[in-house]
């Protein structure tokens, strides 16, 4: 089975992944679609470390995985703190940027 | 032959729960999804021939990264259902044609390429990562460990909540519940002593009356409350049957002032606590 | 001696900085500071002239290098300065003079809380005037130039607690501030066409230069020389100069400052020499201001207004000589030379008077003056005859040469120049002899509280002085044209060119029109009775009391048009400028407006726009690879 069709799969999740983002209201749900793009990302990196024989690209899915987590953990965080002073975490909710 | 299937296999076990992401109302189960889309993932990765990524892709995203979304969905309401209606004008047209044209030309980008892939590929073993790891990208490393310190710190800042006043000794919060005429006890248990020890089974008073209040209030909601008067004392003492025993079976769960929703609240201080008091 | 020639600016400079640094407690002696300043500065004038008189005519010229002023790649300015027998004229003229008038001033000004300062400014005065004519390059001597215009500035304003005072200075500075322009102008064009301002450069550059260059700069020098020396038509501030105390009228704007343009021109002769057409203007600005001189000074009745307006003709008399060439050159110095005596000489007369007099200068309250001021009458009256132009004195030297000059030449123009020249000195003699005799002569017309009487030594010695030199200076240089000789090395040698007329004819006629002069004035103010107030009479006589209204004209011909100009430029600037830029300003904000709509607010439509804008970039990348 040719690699490559891994990236094509990956390509996939990451067009779902963004579909997420921009429909859904949940701030939590659009979160994980955020991780799914990361996802995705890896796993196009780690395809195209097999294609190659080598090991970078795995590393590379390793660091993204660690900024990720960092991500997650202050994301999460601000997701609580949103909910703690508005009682709600629906993204529409905060417009104070609306010009 | 083996290889085509497992692909599908994972394609499937990716990409249809993914799609829980745009389709699902409730976020558990959006989270469950994704816990399945990972484990999928990490399958890839092992077929990718990166078995410590696959490994460390569960441990990382099942194991912690999704229990911590699942953990927030608690913190913030579990049983919430969302409202699927789009409230901003096209934008369900944009994330169509946005992510599926992405989707779409990546795709296209990618199928135009064909790359030779290596015969004897570098497989990602622990040591084999070690080695890469620690010699070429030893500063990345160093420079994420700080990353991941910070990010532990920021969170920290970002959900503490500063006490501004001193905590309230139980001694104060008992002045307080009287000061506004509150129970000044204990909630009654559920359930009926002696005849059944279930949660959805209002307390009896010692009039034999049914109270309300000891039953949950996420059980009403749901209707799932046992009917109370059914657990009702049945006491043939004729002097308790005229006189005032009269007057508290009015009172019964049929009452349907009785269920009014406001003085099911255990938190709402009761206006009528005095005349309830009597009514005891 | 020569290269200490840096010690006669330097030691005014600091002795005009001590004067005004030191303070009340230096009252008591600074006027004999300022003296002793101006008249150290004669002593090493005078060395410096002895030991020239011992060099060969040919070495006449010393440089003396001071430091490397403006060194900016290829243009290397140098300060240094140039002695030769034109600078140390002027020199010896300047600190001659000035000593005497610093002396003269000690009196003068016995009685003036703030005679410390008068003295500082006017050692400024000399140290400015001194620099500007021992600069060997046009930047420096524009140094000079500027300090002398703020010294006149200073000194014309020193009772500036009068507005009208105030008001003269301000406008002799303006009017100043007009012929510096082209000054710098000239500077200009001179960096551009010869590549350096210093005199050598110049003098070497001329021969290559296109001879419109040399004229443009040519007419830019005339114009700085018109504004400094009061000629046609920046001649307008130096009547309210007179606003200054009378020892500066005597020195700054009779003696020497005023006849700086004379120098400019002379030491300018090079470029001059290339553009016959710049010269011709130049003399006929001469021609034109002598005539307009004497006919103002014929109708005045201030008397320091009238020997202004004498000074305006007599410099006049030099620039026409200036502007003949060679044969006018050492004729124009000599003449200002023997002018800076009499006339000097005469406003010292004039301060006399005054001061006598409580400060009257309306002439028609003077009259029988000789009686009670012998001195001054005496050695005004050498004066007198010595501007008159009688032998033997020292205007008929100077003088005669130069309407003999201006005869010189062909076609029609020596007769313009030298009838000008020619109804000049009868005019002089006129009005020369009616502020005289209106003076001095006829029936005493004072007020009751003005007691006449004689000034004291301080005063009368410097006058007495000046009266000498006003009587002999000019028979002593004129004999064997030892002026002319002594300028040669600066002015070249002058071809001798017949008049188109004889001279003897030139001369009788020069001496009866002056007799004609003198007699008609004597006949009307001499022998008759003198009215104390003006009478009514010819538009001309009014025209020239009123200097041929040329503050009118100014305020008609420049003011107005250019207070109107200002006005449109104002209001262009508001209506068309401002308003672009403020209208393109105010765009801003209406851009803001409009892109202000894009931000919804919602965190969606931000990720959408990425999404969007992700695609867009992916679609270049894929149809940019097919």
């Amino acid at each position: 089975m040719d690699p490559i069709n891994f990236v094509i799969l990956a390509c996939v999740l990451f067009a779902i992944g963004a579909a997420a983002v921009l429909v859904r209201r949940n701030a939590i749900i659009a979160f994980m679609g955020v991780e799914l793009m990361l996802n995705a990302a890896n796993l196009a990196l780690v395809a195209f470390s097999r294609i190659h024989g080598q090991v970078d690209g795995q590393v590379m899915a390793f660091f993204v995985m660690v900024v990720a987590a960092a991500e997650v953990v202050v994301g999460l965080a601000i997701i609580i703190a949103v909910f703690r002073a508005r009682q709600t975490i629906s993204l529409d909710e905060p417009a104070e940027l609306k010009g | 032959m083996v290889d085509t299937v497992i692909f599908w296999v994972i394609a499937a076990i990716t990409v249809i729960p993914a799609f829980s992401l745009i389709f699902a109302r409730k976020a558990v189960y959006v989270a469950m999804s994704i816990v399945l889309v990972m484990v999928g993932l990490a399958a890839a990765y092992i077929t990718l021939d990166a078995p410590f990524l696959g490994v460390v892709q569960i441990v990382v995203y099942t194991g912690a990264v999704m229990m911590l979304f699942l953990f927030v969905l608690m913190l913030v309401g579990v049983d919430r259902r969302e409202d699927m209606k789009e409230t901003l004008t096209g934008q369900r047209w944009i994330a169509l044609f946005g992510a599926g044209g992405l989707g779409a030309f990546l795709i296209a980008m990618v199928a135009r390429v064909s790359l030779p892939v290596a015969e004897e590929p570098l497989v990602g073993e622990p040591d084999v990562i070690a080695g890469v790891l620690f010699e070429r990208y030893v500063l990345v490393m160093e420079v994420l460990g700080f990353l991941l310190i910070t990010a532990a710190v920021g969170a920290l800042v970002l959900t503490h909540v500063p006490r501004l006043k001193p905590r309230k000794t139980q001694l104060e919060v008992q002045r307080d519940r009287v000061r506004v005429g509150a129970d000044p006890v204990n909630k009654v248990f559920p359930g009926v002593y002696a005849r059944h020890n279930a949660l959805d089974v209002p307390a009896l008073d010692p009039q034999g009356e049914p109270i309300e209040q000891s039953v949950s209030r996420v059980l009403k909601v749901r209707n799932q409350t046992q009917e109370g008067a059914h657990f009702r004392a049945r006491l043939d003492d004729p002097s308790r049957a005229g006189g005032s025993d009269a007057e508290h079976s009015g009172r019964g769960l049929s009452d349907p002032e009785r269920l009014d929703p406001d003085r099911l609240d255990p938190d709402r201080p009761d206006p009528e606590g005095s005349d309830r008091e009597e009514g005891r | 001696m020569l290269d200490l020639i840096w010690l006669v600016i330097a030691v005014p400079l600091v002795s005009s900085g001590i004067l005004l640094l030191a303070g009340r407690r230096a009252n008591a002696w600074g006027h004999w500071l300022g003296v002793a300043a101006s008249a150290s500065t004669f002593v090493v004038g005078f060395g410096a002239f002895l030991q020239m008189l011992g060099m060969a005519g040919e070495e006449r010229s010393h440089a003396v290098h001071l430091y490397s002023w403006i060194p900016g790649g290829d243009l290397q300015l140098d300060a240094g300065l140039l002695v030769d027998p034109l600078s140390l004229t002027f020199v010896l003229l300047v600190s001659f003079v000035g000593t005497l008038i610093h002396v003269y001033s000690v009196a003068y000004m016995e009685h003036d809380p703030n005679r410390r300062i008068f003295f500082s400014y006017l050692n400024l005065f000399v140290a400015a005037m001194l620099l500007l004519v021992l600069a060997d390059s046009y930047l420096l001597l524009f140094v000079g130039w500027e300090g002398v215009g703020l010294a006149s500035y200073l000194l014309i304003g020193f009772w500036n607690h009068k507005p009208a005072y105030a008001t003269a200075a301000k406008k002799a500075f303006v009017v100043n501030r007009i012929g510096d322009i082209g000054l710098i102008l000239a500077m200009g064009l001179m960096l551009a066409s010869f590549g350096g301002v210093d005199f050598a450069t110049v003098a070497d550059g001329v021969s290559g230069a296109s001879t419109a260059t040399l004229t443009a700069t040519g007419l830019a020098l005339l114009l700085a020389a018109c504004g400094k020396s009061a000629q046609f038509p920046l001649q307008s501030w130096l009547g309210d100069a007179m606003a200054g105390p009378t020892p500066v009228s005597a020195l700054i704007h009779a003696a020497t400052m005023v006849t700086a343009g004379v120098y400019l021109i002379v030491r300018s002769a090079p470029v001059f020499e290339g553009a016959p057409d710049a010269q011709l203007v130049v003399a006929a600005v001469g021609a034109l201001t002598l005539i307009m001189g004497a006919l103002i000074g014929m109708a005045k009745d201030d008397i320091k207004k009238a020997l202004a307006a004498s000074t305006m003709s007599q410099i006049g008399y030099m620039m026409l000589a200036a502007g003949l060439g060679p044969i006018g050159y050492a004729f124009a110095i000599f003449h200002l030379v023997t002018h800076g005596f009499f006339k000097a000489g005469m406003f010292l007369g004039a301060g006399s008077v005054m001061h006598g007099m409580n400060d009257q200068v309306d002439m028609r309250r003077f009259g029988a003056l000789r009686a009670a001021m012998v001195t001054t009458w005496v050695t005004f009256g050498l004066g007198w005859l010595a501007i008159l132009g009688v032998p033997p004195f020292s205007g008929f030297w100077s003088k005669d040469k130069i309407i003999e000059a201006a005869f010189v030449g062909e076609g029609v123009q020596p007769w313009i120049l030298g009838g000008a020249a020619l109804v000049g000195a009868g005019l002089t003699a006129f009005y020369m002899s009616r502020l005289f005799f209106m003076t001095f002569h006829g029936k005493a017309r004072w007020t009751d509280d003005q007691h006449p009487h004689e000034s004291p030594a301080l005063m009368t010695v410097p006058m007495i002085i000046l009266a000498v030199g006003s009587a002999f200076l000019g028979l002593f240089l004129a004999v064997g044209d030892r002026f002319a000789h002594w300028l040669e090395p600066v002015t070249g040698h002058a071809e001798h060119h017949d008049p188109v007329m004889p001279i003897w004819l030139i001369m009788t006629l020069t001496l009866a029109l002056v007799a004609l002069g003198v007699w008609e004035a004597w006949r009307r103010y001499g022998a008759a009775d003198v009215p104390t107030e003006a009478p009514d009479v010819s538009l001309a006589t009014v025209a020239a009391r009123n200097d041929f209204f040329q503050d009118s004209v100014n305020r008609g011909v420049f003011e107005r048009p250019g207070t109107h100009l200002t006005r449109t430029l104002v209001y262009a600037d508001a209506a068309v400028i401002d308003r672009a830029v403020n209208g393109g300003a105010q765009g801003w904000p209406k851009t803001g407006e409009a892109v202000r709509r894009a931000q919804s607010g919602q965190v969606r439509s931000y990720a959408a726009t990425m999404v969007v804008g992700l695609v867009i970039v992916v679609l270049i990348v894929v149809l940019g690879g097919l």
